[in-house]
């Protein structure tokens, strides 16, 4: 860190106790929260020196809300840290978890929220400039946002709003690099990481909205408030996007250490009695419900059944519903939505996709379990981003949860109704297959040989 | 082939490592050279795409790792010496 400011730190303000906060003042007509409201609910933007900020998100134990679970604090260094100069701040508001509505929620409704915390950590790490990520078909957040920044006259740095594909490749922080550089919207090899050579080669900071809102609300309020919620190993609240069988699916507002069946409550309880949990969206992990209702929203309880809130989605599937078929839905989807560019992504889960298919439709040959199995343990790691990682744990889940059903599967044709998992068709796929089919041809050459 | 991966996994009698081998996936375009030259440390998958599993290089083999990095058409095959 070259540049320390001298400004005197604000005093932390005493943050309002209990839930909401992030969600404190929603307008429940839906509208986004004024710069003047968001004042009377927060106070304005407080005064922070960069050390001071990066030492209160450190003290906080706040983790990025994305997907990957890294400590913030770890992350501001890196980029504080970076040789080169010309820093920047990427807020990833793509969303690309079809069933997530988290990001949308803050940035159509709490625009200035997220855009303090994107100020408060641009300062803190350097960055003179804001890009702000969002899909293309998120047009009440880029409205919400279009307005919010004009009004913002105060902020020592440039923010800019740039709407691009959501595909779920653009999850991949350098995917989201590579778009808003001018490239293609699919992700490059890695190192370097883009806090080291990000956006036109400069140290790219890129977080998620929750994390930023979360940042903001850690400057004004400090980490010892921050800390009154959760667990001494996860504190604080997360947005948890809970779907499937609950009365009232939505975005919620919970602290760490809350117990599932509280997290489902919370969401209106389910709607008849479930067979398992998917937890952290799609590349996430399937849980059955009887091992679900013994975990609480904490790292250490998902990490014991091997899994993580990822991106903090939430699926509760009911016993009406097949999980074979809907595993194989998603499995078909997370395929599709390969950027097309690895061999092993492109191939291998189409492959499992297919296969997966074959096995929950009951009518795959006996092999193919086990070629299933081979393919998914033998994609990892295979990619130049995680894609084909995440698919595999998908898939691994799904067999070691729902395999006791395929026999079932393959005497008597399953007529279970879908459950209507959300899958976005993005843009991706169509760029995706149209790769596909460049690189198929190479591969063909090969077996032609 | 067995003898070396077995002996380049793990224990004392592993020789020195001399590098690690690592594929670019964007680049690979499973042309298959790489284990032509190097199938003691290279298998490919059922789409002849390269699946490494010990990406350390023991000194006897390091010439071959040589070769077959600089042989791939594409130069996806990346091999990093140890100085």
């Amino acid at each position: 860190m070259s540049a320390v400011r001298t400004e005197p730190t604000s005093p932390p303000r005493s943050g309002p106790p209990g839930l909401p906060r992030l969600l404190a003042g929603l307008d429940p007509s839906g509208a986004a929260m004024t710069l003047a409201d968001h004042e009377r609910a927060h106070g304005p933007l407080p005064r922070i020196g960069p050390r001071e900020l990066i030492e209160a998100v450190e003290r906080s134990g706040l983790r990025g809300r994305g997907g990957a679970d890294f400590p913030t604090a770890r992350k501001l260094r890196a980029v504080a840290g970076a040789r080169r100069r010309g820093r920047v701040l990427v807020v990833n508001g793509s969303e690309t978890e079809p069933a997530s509505a988290k990001d949308r929620l803050l940035l159509s409704r709490l625009p200035h929220l997220v855009l303090d915390g994107a100020v408060l950590a641009a300062g803190a790490v350097g960055a003179h400039e804001v890009i702000v990520k969002v899909g293309e078909s998120a047009t009440t957040s880029v409205r919400a946002l279009e307005s919010a920044i004009s009004v913002r006259h105060d902020d020592a740095v440039t923010i800019q709003l740039a709407e691009g594909p959501e595909g779920y490749v653009m999850g991949e922080e350098s995917a989201v690099v590579h778009f808003l550089g001018g490239g293609a919207p699919v992700p490059t090899l890695v190192p370097p990481r883009p806090f080291e050579r990000g956006y036109r080669g400069k140290p790219t900071l890129i977080q998620n909205p929750e994390t930023l809102a979360q940042v903001a609300l850690v400057a004004r309020y400090g980490d010892r408030w921050y800390r009154e919620l959760g667990t001494a190993a996860d504190p604080g609240s997360a947005l948890v996007t809970i779907a499937g069988a609950v009365a009232a699916p939505g975005v919620y507002e919970l602290a760490f250490g809350t117990p599932m069946a509280d997290l489902l409550a919370a969401a209106g309880g389910s709607t008849e009695p479930l067979q398992a949990l998917l937890v952290g969206g799609y590349f996430g992990t399937w849980v059955d419900s009887s091992r679900a209702f013994r975990l609480r929203l904490a790292r250490e309880d998902l990490r014991s059944v091997g899994c993580s809130l990822g991106s903090g989605v939430l699926i509760a599937l009911g016993e009406s519903s097949c999980g074979l078929h809907e595993s194989a839905r998603v499995i078909d989807y997370l395929a599709s939505q390969s950027a097309g560019q690895c061999g092993p992504c492109v191939f291998g889960l189409r492959a499992i996709a297919d296969a997966f298919g074959a096995i929950a439709d009951g009518v795959a040959h006996d092999r193919e379990y086990d070629r299933v199995l081979r393919w998914t343990s033998e994609v990892r790691g295979r990619g130049a981003c995680h894609h084909p990682d995440g698919a595999a744990r998908f898939v691994e889940s799904a067999l070691s949860v729902f395999g006791y059903q395929i026999d079932d599967h393959r005497r008597a044709r399953c007529y279970a109704p879908g459950a209507g998992l959300p899958l976005a068709s993005g843009a991706a796929t169509a760029a995706a297959a149209a790769r596909r089919t460049a690189r198929g041809s190479a591969a063909a050459r090969r077996a032609a040989r | 082939m067995s003898a070396t991966r077995g002996s380049s996994s793990r224990g004392p009698a592993r020789g020195a490592i001399a590098g690690r081998l690592r594929v670019n996936p964007i680049m690979c375009e499973a042309h298959g050279l790489c284990v032509e030259l190097l199938p003691e440390l290279i298998r490919l998958d059922d789409w002849g795409y390269p699946i490494i599993d010990e990406p350390d290089v023991p000194e006897p083999l390091i010439d071959l790792a040589r070769r077959a990095a600089d042989a791939c058409p594409t130069l996806a095959l990346l091999l990093d010496e140890e100085r």
